[in-house]
């Protein structure tokens, strides 16, 4: 079973250097374990930009976007047998946040793949 | 976390109102916890007791002690470090009981006593460098001393962290049978002295063909299960995809590793269009290509371009990965590249000289240079002993016969493969081949 994870959160700039040094680290474990298909951060909003549909007309928008809240900082593609291992994985990733990273708040987000076909 | 308690923040607004997990969830949720922590805690435990299966023996104890306890105090903050220390503590009072009071013994629970003393640091878990002790326990878990299936049961305790229950299920065998395969197995690991050794040099590459040839029959297993079976057994060509992405990031030099990885990847890339709504079959040449996961073939193709780089493009298993490579780089059934798999399949005849493989290569040169070339091959093999009961020959024999307008003779041959068939729904097909040709023969 495929599980995209998707972090969130309303606290904008780097993680201290610890946490990126933790993170990296896990993603190390899990990929080497087979379990981790593949991860990214994502840069700032100001890079990036969003193509909408509203009102029947196409409109860009570059970033940042003044009414964003909680930005999507990251993801990660896991295959793992159900969804308890996720959330057992999901909640070692946010532990890290809650050690090392002291009052951010934010949001992993996981959700199973659609697998093709019937 | 606790993961066994409600919490009104975290519960889904689409959950059942009364979202109290049940046992069943909180031994999930143990269970999902125990996968990621396991490789650590065996592997740290080995390396202690200089033994993998007492490690594994106590590592389990651990398990058992968190499925006692957790349900009742709630699964702790750092699980892992509870599970080491839990796991640390039964070596412990594994050494004291067996009175092992040499000096080597004393001053591993010295170290170990230092080791608890000290705070645990927040993310030890993830400063573990596990790949020599991961292929160490790999390595014992597949000796060639054991049978073939205790390797497969014991490489997935101790390596994927399943439960003897859940190996059993996945096997479609009873409980005990697993446990005492598991158990003699063990036994013969630490009569033979075998308990904890590492092979190197040339005696690594004869011994890794015994742990991929355990990998690809878990693979094969998970492969051949039928539609509505027990999910645990498909679940077994992930077990066994996780167990070669692991082997190549600690045997990373070794090719047919990679070409192990490349052949389960591709294969497993064709998973959703394999069959139809109904549960039938269906053959490789006639599946909807769209439904194949080209996030797979991509992963596939560059274990078998990494396997290739090694020097590996000769290998067992890094020719039936170029095999299936074809096929998934083919758009259309036609576009497929028959010269190339006829090629293939007669370097992997010259390798290990089958039969079997030889009638794959009739049907590849059938398609490549047309059927007469491949009627050439498969009348030779038609003295051929081990296959005077294989159903699969009169069947090829047949369809060349069938495309060169023998229709008589066609008949013929699909009906004495349909008389070797074993299984009903082949049987089936081949009836209805032989009175398709029979028709065709006299109209």
């Amino acid at each position: 079973m495929r599980f995209m994870f998707i972090v969130k959160s309303a606290h904008s700039g780097p993680p201290p250097p610890k946490l990126l040094e933790a993170m990296h680290k896990l993603a190390d474990r899990e990929i080497k374990a087979g379990r981790m298909l593949d991860n990214g951060g994502l840069m700032p909003l100001a890079t990036g930009a969003q193509v909408r549909v509203l009102d029947g007309k196409l409109s860009v928008v570059d970033g940042p976007f003044v009414e964003a809240k909680e930005v999507v900082g990251g993801y990660a593609v896991f295959e793992l047998r159900n969804k308890e291992e996720a959330l057992a994985s999901a909640t070692e990733f946010m532990q890290l946040h809650k050690d090392l990273f002291p009052g951010w708040e934010g949001t992993c987000e996981l959700r199973a793949l659609a697998s093709p076909g019937p | 976390m606790h993961l066994h308690r409600p919490d009104p923040r975290t519960a889904a607004p689409e959950a059942s109102p009364s979202a109290a997990l049940t046992a069943a969830d909180t031994h999930r949720a143990i269970l999902g916890v125990w996968r990621i922590e396991q490789p650590r805690l065996i592997t740290r435990l080995a390396r202690m007791l200089r033994d993998v299966p007492l490690a594994e023996d106590l590592t389990q104890e651990a398990l058992l002690a968190a499925l006692e306890r957790w349900p009742v105090t709630g699964v702790p903050e750092r699980p892992g470090a509870w599970l080491m220390a839990t796991a640390k503590h039964r070596a412990l009072d594994h050494l004291r009981r067996g009175r092992m009071l040499e000096r080597k013994h004393q001053m591993l629970a010295r170290d170990m006593e230092e080791d608890e003393q000290g705070m645990p640091d927040l993310d030890s878990g993830l400063d573990d460098e596990i790949g020599d002790e991961l292929l160490r326990l790999v390595f014992t878990a597949c000796h060639p001393l054991l049978p073939r299936e205790a390797r497969a049961a014991l490489a997935l305790r101790m390596i994927c962290g399943l439960t003897t229950e859940e190996i059993a299920r996945a096997f479609l065998l009873p409980d005990a049978t697993i446990a005492q395969r598991i158990v003699r197995a063990k036994r013969t690991l630490s009569e033979s002295g075998l308990s904890y050794e590492t092979p190197r040099g040339e005696q690594l590459s004869e011994r890794l063909s015994s742990v991929l040839e355990v990998v690809y029959l878990i693979f094969n297993e998970g492969y051949a299960a039928a539609r509505g079976e027990d999910w645990l057994r498909p679940q077994l060509c992930e077990e066994a995809l996780r167990m070669g992405r692991v082997l190549t990031s600690i045997a990373a030099h070794e090719p047919e590793v990679h070409g192990l990885l490349a052949l389960m990847e591709l294969n497993t890339s064709r998973t959703a269009a394999r069959t139809g709504a109904a549960g039938e079959p269906i053959l490789l040449l006639d599946q909807n290509r769209l439904l194949w996961d080209q996030l797979q073939i991509r992963r596939g193709m560059l274990a078998l371009e990494r396997a290739r780089e090694l020097g590996g493009a000769g290998g067992f298993y890094v020719l039936q990965a170029s095999l299936v490579a074809c096929h998934a780089q083919a758009a259309t059934a036609d576009a497929t590249d028959w010269s190339r798999i006829a090629k293939i399949y007669a370097d992997l005849v010259a390798l290990v000289r089958s039969p079997v493989i030889e009638l794959n290569r009739a049907v590849a040169v059938g398609m490549a240079e047309g059927p007469d070339a491949g009627l050439a091959i498969v009348d030779r093999l038609m003295h051929e002993p081990t296959l005077k009961n294989y159903h699969l020959l009169p069947s090829v024999r047949g369809d060349l016969l069938h495309k060169l307008g023998r229709h008589q003779e066609a008949s013929a041959a699909f009906e004495a493969a349909a008389a070797l068939a074993g299984n009903q729904r082949e049987h089936a097909l081949l009836k209805r081949r032989a009175a398709e040709a029979a028709a065709a023969s006299t109209s």
